[in-house]
Parts: C-alpha cells; sequence; structure tokens
C-alpha cells in the first residue's frame, strides 16, 4: 500500500509578519504521505540541521570553557615561595571590544529586519514566492538593503577584532604569553572563525537574491543563516562575559 | 540550498561514483574506505604479533623493527582501527546505506553534506596514512595520544611532523563526524514515511540515531583537545604541557622556541590531566559509537532469523539510549591511575558498574529472542550470534576493570587488552560482518557464498577468541602492555609459549579474512542473483528492488502499517508481516 506523490496544490502557505508558521512534524514523521514538499518543510528541516550543528560547537566551547577553568586553577610548585603558585596573569582587555559587542549586536537587529521584510515580500509574493521575480517594491516602499547591512557589520566585527588582537600584540601580549592570553586567543579566534562562516552565509544569501533565486528559497538560506547568526551573537557575550568576569 | 529531495540520478561517471549524493553510494563509499584501513590496521596488528615472538625477524618492507617503531605500529594500528573502521564502517558506512531506506525516505536530509562528510573523511584518512611517509615516520604516543608524550616533538621519532598528522587528521576527522552526526539526527527527525513512528523504527535506525548523538557531543570535545594540542606543540603555549620538562637531557622547547623579543619560550604549568580528561570525555562515548550500529544489526538480525519479535522492542530502545547517556559519565574510569582523588574513582566507579544494567537487559533480551525461535542458521545469523557471545565474553571483564581496587593492578596489563579488543573490536567487527553478509544481497543484488561465509566465520570465531581470551590470563599473570620485547624479561619467558600460540592464531585468523574478501567481491560479480527479500525480513529496505533505485522507493512513499518485527504472527498468511503491509494483516 503505497501513496504517489499528487501535483494537487495544498494550502497556502500561512506567512506572518514574524516568519512563517512552523508545521510540526506528524508523531509519524514528516515525509512524504501523498503531499509535494513546500517550504515549510525545507524550512523545518534546516532549522532541525542548524539546531544540531549549534549543539556540536556549544561542544566545543563547553571544552573550552572547562579547560579555560581547569588551566586557570592548576598550581605548579615553587621552590622560592614553597607553595603552589599559579602562572595564569590575567591580561586586559582591549576597550575596542566593547565597540565590536555593540557593532555584533547591530548586525543582529538589522538580520532581524532583513527577515522581517523578506517574510513580508514572500506574503505579497504571488503563488507563495515559488516565483522567479525578484519583488524588490512592497507597499510601494523600496526596501533597505538589510542584508547588505548585516554583511558590512559583521566584517566590520571581524576587522575590528583583528585590530583587537594586532592592539594585544602591540602590548607584547602573543598567544603563548601566558595562559589567560592563550585562552584569549583561542576563545576570540575560534569564534572569529565560525562568524566568518556566517558572513560567508550572509554572502551566499545575498548571491540567492542577484541570482533571482525563488524567494521561499531566499527565506530558508536566510532564516537559518540568521539562527546561526544570532547564536554567534550570543556566544560572543558569553566569551566576553567569561573573558572579563573569569580572569 | 539547491539541493533537492528529488534530485535526478546523476548520469557521469564523476557524479555517479565519486562525488555523489546518493546515500547509497556514499554509504558504499565509507564501506570501502573502512575496508582499506582494516586491511592497514590488520598489517600493523600482524607486524605486531611477529615482533613480539619473533623480535629478530626480519620483515618485508620495514625490515627489523626497533621497539620504538613497534609502538608506532601498536599507535598507528589502534587509531586507524578505532577511527576509519569502527567509527566509519557500521554508523557512516551500513548507515548511511540503510537509515533513510527503512525510514522511507529518498534520501539523507542534507545529500551535499553528505557527500562532503564523506570526502572529508577521506582527506582525514590520506593524512593520517602520510604520518607513515614523512621525516622520523608516524607518531608513537597511542590512539589515546597522551601529552606529555605527545606535545613535545623531541621525545621520539614521529613525534615531530609525524605527531602534528596525526592531530591535523583526527580534527579533520571530528569535523566530518559532525557533519555526519547532524545529517543522521535530522533524517531520522524529520525524513520518517508516513506511518513510521519512533516505535516502529527498527532497532538499527534507534541504533544510529543514538550513535549519532553520541558522536556530535563527543567529537567537539577531542577537536577542541585537538586544538589545543596543536598549538601546545606549534606556538608554545602550555594548555596540557607542565614545566621543567627534561627530554633526553634538554629542557623542553617548541620548535622555532622564541618569542619575538628574542627569549626562548618555555612551557610552565599546563595540565596533561586536562587532555587525558577532554580525551576521554569523547573517548568513552566513542567506545559505544563503535558497538552502538553492532547492536542494532544483532536485534535486527536476531529476530528475523529466529522468525520471532524481538523481545522487548521497547525495553532495547530504552536501553539503547541508557547506554548511551551513561556514556557520557564513565569517563573517568579510563584515568584510575592518574592519582585522581578516590572520591571521584568511586563515582566513576558506580556509574561504569550501572553500564552493566541496559547491557544486559540487551543480553537477556537478544536471548529471549532467540529462545524458542524456529531459527535459520545463515551466514548474518552466525555473526550475528557470534556478536553476543563476544560482547558477554568482553563485557565480563567490565565490572572487573570498573572498580578501581581491581583495575590499578591490571590496568597497564594485556588484562585490558583482551577486554577491549573482545568487546570493542571484534565484537563490533562481528557487527560489521553480520550487516555485509545480511545487506549484500540489497547492496548488490546478488547473494554472497554461504559456504565460504562459514567457512569465514568458524575461524574467525574460534581464532579471536585464540587470540584474545589468552591475553586475561597474561594480565593476571603480569605481563605488561605495550611492551615490545619480551625475550629480555626473566619472569615473562615462561608466558612466551602462549604469546607464541596467539600470535599463530592470529595468522590464521588474518588468512581467514581474505575468504571473506574473495567472497566479497567474486560474489559481486558472480554470487546468485538475489530476490527482492531473500531472508524474508519485514523491513522497508526489502520491499525495494536489490540494488534499489536512485530514489530509493521509484517515485512513491511508502506508508508504514506495522512495526518492524511482526514475525509468526498468529492469523497471518505468511510468517512474517512488512511493515508496508495492508494494516488489516494482523489484528494486533
Amino acid at each position: 500500500m503505497v501513496t504517489t506523490f499528487s501535483p494537487v496544490a495544498v494550502d497556502e502557505p500561512k506567512i506572518g509578519g514574524r516568519g512563517p508558521t512552523i508545521v510540526p512534524p506528524p508523531r509519524d514523521g514528516g515525509w512524504g504521505g501523498g503531499r509535494p514538499e513546500d517550504h515549510r518543510d525545507r524550512l523545518r528541516r534546516y532549522r532541525i540541521g542548524m539546531f544540531f550543528a549549534l549543539t556540536a560547537v556549544v561542544m566545543i566551547f563547553v571544552s573550552f570553557t572547562s579547560a579555560y577553568i581547569v588551566r586557570q586553577g592548576v598550581g605548579t610548585w615553587s621552590d622560592a615561595s614553597a607553595r603552589y603558585v599559579t602562572d595564569w596573569q590575567p591580561i586586559s582587555l582591549p576597550p575596542l571590544l566593547w565597540v565590536n559587542t555593540v557593532i555584533l549586536l547591530l548586525s543582529s537587529f538589522t538580520l532581524a529586519m532583513a527577515q522581517r521584510t523578506l517574510s513580508r515580500k514572500l506574503k505579497a509574493a504571488p503563488r507563495g514566492g515559488a516565483s522567479l521575480e525578484p519583488v524588490l517594491i512592497v507597499n510601494g516602499q523600496r526596501s533597505i538593503p538589510w542584508l547588505g547591512i548585516t554583511f558590512v557589520l559583521g566584517a566590520g566585527f571581524l576587522v575590528g577584532q583583528l585590530l583587537a588582537w594586532g592592539q594585544l600584540r602591540h602590548l607584547g601580549i602573543f598567544v603563548s604569553t601566558n595562559p589567560s592570553s592563550s585562552f584569549f586567543y583561542v576563545l576570540t579566534g575560534t569564534h572569529a572563525l565560525h562568524l566568518l562562516g556566517g558572513v560567508l552565509a550572509l554572502g551566499y544569501a545575498g548571491i540567492t537574491s542577484l541570482l533571482r533565486k525563488p524567494l521561499v528559497t531566499r527565506f530558508v538560506v536566510v532564516d537559518v543563516t540568521a539562527l546561526y547568526w544570532h547564536f554567534m551573537d550570543f556566544l560572543w557575550i558569553y566569551i566576553f562575559a567569561l573573558l572579563h568576569f573569569a580572569r | 540550498m539547491s539541493e533537492q529531495h528529488a534530485h535526478a540520478a546523476p548520469t557521469g561517471f564523476i557524479r555517479k561514483y565519486v562525488f555523489s549524493l546518493d546515500h547509497k553510494v556514499i554509504g558504499i563509499q565509507y564501506y570501502f574506505l573502512a575496508l582499506v584501513a582494516v586491511f592497514v590496521g590488520m598489517f600493523l596488528s600482524l607486524f605486531m604479533r611477529i615482533h613480539l615472538v619473533w623480535p629478530e625477524a626480519n620483515l618485508p618492507w620495514i625490515g627489523h623493527i626497533k621497539p620504538e617503531q613497534y609502538l608506532t605500529l601498536l599507535t598507528m594500528h589502534g587509531t586507524i582501527m578505532v577511527f576509519f573502521v569502527l567509527t566509519t564502517a557500521p554508523q557512516s558506512g551500513f548507515g548511511n546505506y540503510f537509515l533513510p531506506i527503512q525510514i522511507g525516505a529518498p534520501d539523507m536530509a542534507f545529500p551535499t553534506l553528505n557527500m562532503l562528510s564523506f570526502w572529508t573523511t577521506f582527506v582525514s584518512f590520506v593524512v593520517m596514512i602520510a604520518a607513515f611517509f614523512v621525516e622520523g615516520g608516524a607518531p608513537l604516543s597511542g590512539w589515546t595520544n597522551y601529552v606529555t608524550l605527545s606535545a613535545i616533538p623531541s621525545s621520539g621519532p614521529g613525534q615531530g611532523l609525524g605527531e602534528d598528522l596525526w592531530v591535523i587528521s583526527i580534527a579533520i576527522f571530528c569535523v566530518a563526524s559532525l557533519m555526519g552526526a547532524l545529517n543522521f539526527i535530522t533524517t531520522t527527525l524529520d525524513l520518517r514515511a508516513r506511518g513510521m513512528s519512533l516505535f516502529r523504527m527498527p532497532l538499527t535506525c534507534w541504533a544510529w540515531f543514538v550513535t549519532a548523538m553520541l558522536g556530535l557531543l563527543a567529537f567537539g570535545v577531542l577537536l577542541a583537545g585537538g586544538i589545543l594540542l596543536l598549538l601546545d606543540r606549534n606556538l608554545g603555549t602550555s594548555f596540557f604541557v607542565p614545566g621543567g620538562l627534561n627530554v633526553s637531557g634538554n629542557l623542553s622547547f617548541p620548535p622555532g622556541g622564541l618569542n619575538p623579543g628574542g627569549h626562548p619560550i618555555t612551557h610552565t604549568g599546563g595540565s596533561p590531566l586536562l587532555w587525558q580528561h577532554l580525551f576521554w570525555f569523547f573517548g568513552h562515548p566513542e567506545v559505544y559509537i563503535a558497538i552502538l550500529p553492532g547492536m542494532g544489526v544483532a536485534s535486527q538480525l536476531l529476530s528475523t532469523f529466529s522468525r520471532k519479535p524481538i523481545f522487548g522492542y521497547k525495553a532495547m530502545v530504552y536501553a539503547i539510549l541508557a547506554i548511551g547517556i551513561l556514556g557520557f559519565l564513565v569517563w573517568g574510569h579510563h584515568m584510575f591511575m592518574s592519582g585522581m582523588s578516590p572520591y571521584s574513582a568511586f563515582a566513576f566507579s558506580i556509574m561504569t558498574m550501572a553500564i552493566g544494567v541496559p547491557s544486559a537487559i540487551k543480553t537477556f533480551n537478544w536471548l529471549g529472542t532467540i529462545w524458542g525461535g524456529r531459527v535459520r542458521f545463515s551466514s548474518p545469523m552466525l555473526f550475528a550470534i557470534g556478536f553476543v557471545s563476544l560482547f558477554v565474553s568482553g563485557g565480563l571483564s567490565g565490572p572487573f576493570l570498573a572498580q578501581p581496587v581491581l583495575d590499578i593492578p591490571l590496568h597497564d596489563t594485556y588484562f585490558v587488552v583482551g577486554h577491549f579488543h573482545l568487546i570493542m573490536g571484534v565484537a563490533a567487527i562481528f557487527g560489521i560482518f553480520a550487516g555485509s553478509y545480511y545487506w549484500f544481497p540489497k547492496m548488490f543484488g546478488r547473494m554472497m557464498n554461504e559456504t565460504l561465509a562459514r567457512i569465514h566465520f568458524f575461524i574467525t570465531l574460534v581464532g579471536t577468541y585464540a587470540i584474545f581470551m589468552p591475553m586475561h590470563y597474561l594480565g593476571m599473570a603480569g605481563h605488561p602492555r605495550r611492551y615490545s620485547q619480551l625475550t629480555e624479561l626473566n619472569y615473562l619467558h615462561p608466558l612466551i609459549g602462549l604469546q607464541e600460540f596467539m600470535s599463530i592464531a592470529a595468522f590464521i585468523t588474518i588468512a581467514a579474512q581474505f575468504v571473506f574478501v574473495f567472497n566479497l567481491f567474486w560474489s559481486m560479480k558472480k554470487g546468485k542473483k538475489a530476490e527482492i527479500n531473500p531472508w524474508e525480513a519485514t523491513t522497508l529496505e526489502w520491499t525495494v528492488p536489490s540494488p534499489p533505485p536512485h530514489d530509493n522507493f521509484g517515485g512513491v512513499t511508502p506508508v508504514v502499517n506495522h512495526g518492524p518485527y511482526e514475525y509468526s504472527v498468529p492469523g497471518a498468511a505468511k510468517d512474517y508481516v512488512m511493515q508496508t503491509d495492508p494494516a488489516t494483516v494482523s489484528a494486533h
């Protein structure tokens, strides 16, 4: 007993101002069941995938954090003072990091705006956004290029981090100077690498727009990129707080 | 994002067989990668066994083995077997091929990512093998790669570039495994066909799903540890390396060794135990990553070939989940020798003993499944029974080693080598063999030769017991592990005869593996044509042609009406009910 794909139209996708309503998968799995796959299915799948990808990222940073705490507490025997001492010397964080933090927070906001705009376009687009025509005008207004602004802000954050590393290097603080500086470079470097991935994804989202991919494809790309991006934002705040409070 | 589930069947050779998006091709690619790796790993063990009992022997390719080369053989044997065989074949190989089909999906959730996972794993393998060919050769710090041996390039031959390649290869492998794991999880959660509820999934799918969860949570930790180790080795940080190390009469410096200010960098204050914690937090779940898919295959086969429903399906699911969860809470039992607090050791010991409970549930349910069944002793079934046998034999020494008071005298002896080879090595390998004989007809459309399969089974079963059982005795007699030469130590002389016996058993067992490989390749071309469902099994892969079409189900999506183990259902026409049969076949 098998059911074939039927090309009949299904319910119009319900697109709200805050993104489409995601249909939870039925208890028996979401695949098939006689209806063609639509963008809600793709969105759900990519969101699940991104959630678990971020779980893996969390484990990497949990490991670094636990190493951070352990390394901070390791004592070395000192003959001079005849007791265990720590070689951990806190470094002072470059004030520039505060500026970078603001830039990153702003980028999360602009990306949310990009999502909102795209969602409106999707609502206004004919045939649920499956059309290849880019919809540039919504309600008579030309939309602000939020995606581009986010890209610039993300790149700006990375440049800011590079500048902050340069400032530390200028002060003679290198990766091997002290365990605290080692962890500073490891945590900020790994985060920057992840954020670079996010910037590339934003670039890809921009390309899908230029290539006139279907609006729903762009929506899915931007949606999962945003999930990743907001998480990187949160992760940065966590790292900054760790470096600041657990010096 | 362009990947669509209805991606058309590729036509060119490259897209079809090399950079394929088809989960079936990718599964076979993983399987053959593991096959190459297992032969490399097996030959390394052959050299080790020869060297142990005939240390003066001149071997082809490598000549006379020096003690440090013995350690290299040991390191690379362990690494290749654990990562590129036990992690690769049962999960990525069979899982890739059969998870989507068994849940009724046309492919994995993210086909491009799937292809990327395989090729990243391939690169990782190439980098690992490259370590043999660089100056100094492959590393010798064991598959656990303990600091400080692993962190100081001057600590031995192979600890320079070879060791860097080892760490880089493992880091790449971690990334590949993470990509694979999230693909498996998403596929299981999101692509099940209509009617395929979680509790209608075959136990193989449950095993792959839980294994993917373990991989997702474990490989990131090893990756983080590997990054820190690379920095310690190459940039002079001191995450793991303590100060004042004296290697061959010199204080240890990292290569390059100078700050921009012109002062030599010295390591200070790092914690070698930190590496052990990070490594084993990954390493213990890794043991389950190797064995859980085998458990799934054994459950599947014991039920199918006993013509009985699996005994306690839900108990089996909960047991596998319990093993997965407990697996994250016991890593400290690998470190009883590290001088950890007895209180911590006690906690780890209790948690480790607790794993005996779900393991016993599984074992008794397997026995309950066979009990009273009309058992068909085909080759897949023989290997599944062999799996249970080895799992019990290897598992029973677990509660011994779980107790610090017993582990401390036994830990650095052959007792541990016997334990983990039986339960993690050979049992998992038997799971792979069982899967190979069972699924070969589906994968290649032909049957494997049954006579050769039986010869392979009996020699391998007796052979592996003959190799690994005596190791327990050696261990209790105080025979240390990792020693390259026995002839210089008087108290080991009485044990040399047993070592020779084990080496001869190893030669015979290794020879028998060529029977398998011959059977595999010969049957691909010359084997008897396989029917759609030669084993009269119930799961979805046996409803489609052998081999299945590109999208698995030929453009239709299956609808599932039954559980995976409905054998000998009263009132049914046949002694099995396919998962896709109409709901009214049985009145349950």
